[in-house]
């Protein structure tokens, strides 16, 4: 049964990230991946928010929700080969800053946000 | 149709991810099978995003199904850093690090061979890409 929630969370999650990377190349025109970076933010803060609280939620169904919303959804949503392949083709268009700042800028924000999620608003 | 092909291949990636993190386990707490499926998962998306834009036509929803879905779903950013926070909070600090750097430099390591795969002439079918 695990892998059948899995793959459910993971159908709606690629569809989902697809979704995003349509919706914004259809009403931005830039030559930065806005996509990718979106739903790598909003996914670390979802995966460190259902890490910690999810459970609670739904006390008697035990690991099924996590493994249908966390592993399924929120992995499926987020990607890392999309991230790594926009950086290195930004790196061969010698737009080296760019790429870099693409990169530092997922790394921080995602550990950021994953952290709001996991550890909650720093007081 | 577009959505059926992510869909497709989003259901076989995710499992996909599932089953080799659960046939590998952690390792010192380290998510060992996070590291390697999005190292492998860079290598494979690299390299069929170069060859299917220069040498190999495929249609359209298959590139979908294999690159955004399958792959995209395969590999994972969320766990990335969660796990990472998790080691760090374990108080394993360096091994955070070290796995921060790994999953992040190595993916770009990862991506570039992929491209170099793809458009050196010994791989490919045409001379001279």
């Amino acid at each position: 049964m695990n892998w059948l929630l899995i793959g459910i969370g993971g159908m709606i999650g690629a569809v989902l990230r697809y979704q995003v990377s349509r919706f914004v190349n259809r009403h931005v025109d830039i030559a930065f991946p806005y996509p990718t970076l979106f739903v790598n933010l909003t996914g670390a803060f979802l995966l460190g928010w259902f890490t910690r609280d999810l459970h609670t939620y739904f006390p008697t169904l035990g690991s099924a929700p996590f493994l249908l919303l966390g592993v399924g959804l929120c992995g499926a949503y987020t990607t890392f080969s999309t991230f790594s392949y926009e950086a290195v083709m930004m790196f061969r268009e010698h737009r080296e800053w760019t790429a870099l700042f693409y990169v530092v800028l997922s790394c921080v924000g995602g550990f950021a946000l994953s952290a709001i999620g996991l550890y909650g608003l720093p007081k | 149709m577009p959505y059926v092909a992510v869909a497709i291949g989003g259901f076989f990636g995710a499992i996909l991810r599932f089953s080799v993190s659960e046939w590998l386990g952690t390792w010192n707490g380290l998510n060992i099978a996070t590291l390697l499926t999005n190292w492998c998962g860079c290598l494979v998306l690299s390299w069929l995003n170069t060859v299917t834009s220069e040498q190999l036509p495929i249609h359209p929803h298959v590139r979908l199904a294999l690159g955004t879905g399958l792959i995209g779903a395969f590999t994972t950013f969320s766990t990335f850093t969660v796990d990472a926070w998790k080691l760090f909070q374990n108080g394993q600090i360096g091994l955070s690090l070290a796995y921060v750097l790994l999953s992040v430099l190595g993916s770009l390591l990862f991506t570039y061979l992929g491209f170099k795969i793809a458009t050196t002439r010994f791989f490919s079918r045409r001379a001279g890409v």
